[in-house]
């Protein structure tokens, strides 16, 4: 009776430690072996990994759903938002199939990149980003209008108080309260900070000089909410506050948003045309443009693209294993940017003005696998 | 036949001898290897941060990197941990100070006043609520506890010194419900439980004598409690006390979805601010830069160190306060 | 001197402040009590309405599942967690109940100052370091993110909590337990493995049921380990080598993104891991209540 107690408890003992090795030395050996046995059970059926920015999260999201559908369950798009700049990093790593950011892949990277893959990083225009100056000021109904000097103003904190002259100069049918204008921006980092920050750079040397622009920056003044969420809920709550969303949120949440004055002096209230109209410009054949305060007249000036990060050569990335997964991720790469594109409008996104798709096409018929183009086969196939 | 017998004495002492010794021995380094694989891993830990942050602290300097404010991921990629190391000292002082005396309150009750079941359904709410994930505090605390208290307490406040006293002004901030002074109260309900069970267990090692000889002298209880059982008690309370502000300094999702994250310095009552771990959790998903990444790394190694010092100084406590002087009953 | 003072009040005014402070024990009881009751309450009241059938078996999807009202749910997120808190446990079950034995067994080691102290440290550092170090030594080498990683990181939290309660649980069986084991010329590995550790079994498995509670709980160290998803995997296999669903890191997001419905999905999720963490620890309290 004792003997089978103590041969048990040393059993277990056994068990224990021999199950530590097991996984710990087993999971890293195994790895590459067991993908294999993945692909041969069930042959069929690809995962494509991809991750990054959180505000085309819900669009990419959704097509992944309906791109499920339409191949009956056989590729499964898995897109986590992690923010743009876990997009980034974790594409240069090489843990995901593709990323996706709103702002651009720099000259450094990309040349650190065409070191190690002997190839380009694509920066591929998946959908469109806008950001509305968002607005809680008591009194006041009607939409009011910023120009770009007024906006620089009160987010470096020289406009303190909503009854300023400067602010009536431009809106001179309403009524401003005299109370204190409170700056909400995102605390954490954020593509939405991007684009909000790179229009104010591109409009005012001084913003350029002393804030600059990136995913977070050090704001000058104002309060800091975590998310679009936390932007929305501070500016809902708090009077006389001025913080900035993406326009399908401000829309989701009815929150008040202005129309601002462009580049070419029209005033522009936001809409998905007013953002699609300022992608209407000319586009560098890798698409890596910034245009906050857009040249185009009938543009919306704090709109930016979100961008698909893809390897020219896709065999060198470490998370693609088979010319399957390959040849899957690239279909599903011409699906978003043609007939995913239908779903833009019910998502509260803009819609990819031509000429981006036009690029988008030079770009995928470069894409290789083991130095077969077999970006040029797909989208001959799923053009005709 | 003698022979034989001889023959098998020695193999069944050889036996015994790998059995015993053997065995022994084997377990031995079996257990020192399994305890040595957890000291590997918390200098395993120091090492990854001292590796991936090393950058950022040879670039601004160790001192540098502690006392600059400046923290600037844009334009002029300027790294300082003050605001942080700040706002984690803050909060985590504000919440031990709020949870110090309620949970020892309860700690007293369950041990000393509360009948025994009462004690044991109380104990074991503690313990359970000290088991609830920091996520559903947070939630918690976004969709319920911040509207609240903005509503009840921040915009009133706000409001009257906006009329009577506006030099008050620089000093409360922005009530906009996400900032310090929400953090530091969740922290304190965080640390509540935890504090409490710590120090329900110091109170339960004093000695019955102990308190048998103050009732003898005619004490109420409440006298007993005070000259018997505190005394005694208050090593463990202290260590205890040390070891929940280490775990408020650590405390990580709750604070990160209150505080309003911003690395302002001077930092202001109700305004936010940001601590050690929510500016790891929240920008280091954003960080392209290689230098942002690296003090982001550099924090998480200032983490590591206090959070050392935090735990050698509660040892030290434990050993030097408690009147058995360290000795375990 | 204290008592000296003591002496000059009336026994009726010692009395009195007797029950004065009788009366602010129990009413700083309940003042903190109440709150954290509230929030059990309100995460209840908050999330019934989100848990139905489709709750407990269809996959996430995307946010306009939610908001047009076609199913979702989270059955991959909690087959998930399962999977990713088991790995945990069969990970970190070992090296803890190692490290226990090291401190209570063999209390005159050299190196148990240093690994207490070390111990303590892991235990205070905030898990989403830990989440790092996973990321360093898991992700990178592997090239993906996985379950595995997800385990790895868990079981970095529930390493030192395991050891803790396991040193705990074995110096509570009496050492004349072991004299008597050694008396009859056992070995001390045996009188550890068939005598100690047995007569200390609830107190263990108590503890490890604490570690499973507290890591059950994480978010910080799965955002880069296990990663998510918003699917359950292709095969088996994936739920180990490739990303999976956990219900705090699930919790996490649903909870920050600007969806209504996403929201009750959370409040929803909140229910699910409150109700496993209270499992756990009742379970672990009956335990221990039944070897008293």
């Amino acid at each position: 009776m004792k003997r089978i107690k103590m041969i048990k408890s040393i059993q277990l003992f056994v068990l224990f430690s021999l199950s530590l090795l097991v996984v710990s030395c087993g999971g890293r050996s195994d790895s590459s072996s067991e993908t294999g046995s993945k692909k041969s059970s069930k042959s069929e059926r690809i995962t494509v990994l991809g991750a990054g920015a959180s505000f085309p999260a819900p669009l990419v999201t959704a097509m992944a759903d309906d791109y499920r559908d339409i191949t009956n369950n056989r590729v499964t798009v898995n897109y986590q938002s992690i923010g743009s700049g876990g997009g980034v990093r974790q594409f240069v790593e090489q843990t995901i199939m593709f990323g996706m950011t709103e702002a651009f892949l720099s000259d450094e990277v990309i040349a650190n990149i065409e070191q190690s893959t002997q190839g380009k990083a694509f920066n591929m225009p998946i959908t469109l980003a806008d950001v509305v100056a968002t607005y809680n000021i008591p009194g006041v109904d009607e939409q009011i209008v910023f120009n770009s000097e007024l906006l620089v103003n009160l987010f470096l904190g020289n406009i303190t108080s909503w009854d300023d002259p400067r602010i009536a100069e431009i809106n001179p049918d309403i009524d401003f309260p005299s109370i204190p204008v409170t700056i909400v921006h995102r605390s954490d980092g954020s593509g939405t900070t991007n684009i909000w920050t790179s229009y104010l750079s591109s409009v005012s040397k001084e913003w350029r000089d002393r804030i600059g622009f990136a995913t977070s920056v050090n704001w000058p003044v104002g309060v800091g909410g975590n998310g679009n969420e936390g932007v929305a809920g501070a500016v809902m709550n708090s009077p006389g506050a001025l913080g900035y969303n993406s326009l399908s949120y401000a829309l989701l949440n009815d929150m008040d948003y202005a129309a601002i004055i462009n580049s070419s002096g029209n005033i522009i209230e936001p809409s998905y045309e007013a953002t699609t109209a300022a992608a209407d410009i000319d586009l560098p054949a890798d698409t890596r443009v910034l245009f906050t305060n857009t040249p185009a007249p009938d543009g919306y000036p704090v709109a930016g693209f979100a961008w698909m990060l893809v390897y020219e050569n896709l065999e060198k990335n470490n998370a693609i294993n088979s010319r399957k997964e390959a040849v899957e991720l690239v279909k599903f790469l011409i699906w978003t940017i043609t007939d995913g594109q239908n779903l833009s409008e019910d998502l509260g996104y803009a819609r990819l003005p031509q000429a981006a798709v036009d690029r988008n096409f030079e770009m995928i018929r470069q894409i290789k696998w083991e130095g077969e183009k077999i970006g040029e086969e797909l989208l001959k196939a799923a053009i005709n | 036949m003698q022979k034989r017998e001889f023959v098998n004495s020695i193999y069944k002492k050889s036996l015994s001898l790998i059995y015993n010794w053997l065995g022994d021995k084997i377990f031995l380094i079996t257990i020192v290897s399994l305890g040595i694989s957890i000291i590997l891993l918390a200098l395993g830990m120091a090492w990854v941060l001292l590796y991936e942050g090393h950058t950022s602290l040879k670039v601004h300097g160790v001192i540098g990197f502690l006392t600059s404010s400046e923290w600037d991921p844009a334009v002029k990629l300027r790294f300082g941990s003050l605001p942080f190391l700040f706002g984690t000292v803050v909060t985590s002082v504000g919440a031990l100070v709020i949870a110090f005396f309620p949970a020892i309150a309860i700690a007293i009750f369950i041990a000393e006043y509360a009948p025994k079941w009462l004690g044991n359904i109380i104990e074991n709410m503690v313990h359970l609520i000290a088991a609830i994930p920091s996520v559903v505090v947070g939630i918690w605390g976004i969709f319920v506890f911040v509207p609240w208290m903005r509503e009840v307490v921040y915009q009133p406040v706000y409001t009257w010194a906006l009329e009577n006293n506006s030099s008050l002004l620089p000093i409360l901030g922005n009530p906009i419900g996400y900032g310090m002074a929400s953090a530091t109260i969740i922290l304190a309900l965080m640390i509540i439980p935890f504090t409490t069970a710590l120090t329900k267990d110091a109170i339960d090692q004093v000695p019955k004598e102990q308190r048998e000889a103050a009732y003898a002298l005619g004490a109420t209880h409440w006298e007993v409690i005070r000259m018997a059982v505190t005394p005694y008690a208050r090593g463990g309370i202290m260590a205890g006390s040390v070891l929940s502000f280490g775990r408020a300094i650590g405390e990580t999702m709750a604070v990160a979805m209150l505080i309003g994250n911003k690395n302002n310095f001077p930092f202001t009552i109700f305004g936010p601010a940001a601590t050690m771990p929510s500016v790891i959790i929240n920008e280091f998903r954003e960080a392209v830069e290689n230098l942002h990444l690296s003090s982001l790394m550099a924090i998480g190694l200032v983490l590591f160190v206090i959070s050392l010092i935090v735990n050698l100084f509660a040892a030290y406590i434990t050993r030097k306060l408690s009147i058995t002087g360290g000795q375990s009953i | 001197m204290c008592s000296y003072k003591k002496t000059e009040k009336s026994l009726l005014q010692r009395k009195i402040h007797d029950k004065f402070m009788v009366a602010l024990l129990m009413i700083s009881t309940i003042v903190v009590m109440t709150p954290l009751i509230i929030i059990v309450g309100y995460v209840v009241y908050n999330g019934i309405g989100a848990i139905n059938a489709d709750f407990f078996t269809q996959e996430l999807g995307s946010p306009t599942r939610a908001i047009q009202g076609r199913p979702t749910g989270l059955v991959h997120t909690m087959v998930g967690t399962a999977v990713v808190d088991l790995l945990a446990l069969i990970i970190s079950a070992p090296v803890g109940i190692g490290a226990g034995i090291m401190l209570s067994e063999y209390p005159d080691h050299k190196l148990n100052p240093f690994l207490r102290i070390m111990n303590d440290t892991l235990n205070g550092m905030p898990a989403i370091l830990k989440g790092l170090l996973a990321f360093a030594v898991i992700v990178k080498p592997m090239g993906s993110f996985s379950g595995l990683a997800g385990g790895v990181a868990l079981a970095f939290v529930m390493i030192p909590i395991i050891a803790r309660s396991t040193e705990s649980a074995l110096m509570n069986i009496p050492w004349s337990i072991r004299e008597a084991g050694l008396a009859i010329g056992l070995p001390r590995w045996r009188v550890v493995l068939s005598t100690v550790i047995p007569a200390a079994r609830t107190g263990l498995v108590t503890g490890f049921l604490i570690a499973f509670a507290r890591a059950a709980g994480e978010a910080a160290p799965l955002l880069f380990t296990s990663f998510g998803n918003n699917y359950l995997p292709n095969h088996w296999t994936g739920m180990i080598f490739g990303p999976v669903d956990t219900l705090p890191q699930r919790l996490y997001s649903l909870a920050i993104s600007p969806y209504k419905e996403w929201h009750s999905m959370g409040w929803a999720a909140g229910i699910v891991l409150l109700s496993f963490v209270i499992i756990l620890f009742v379970i672990s309290r009956l335990l221990t209540k039944q070897k008293h």
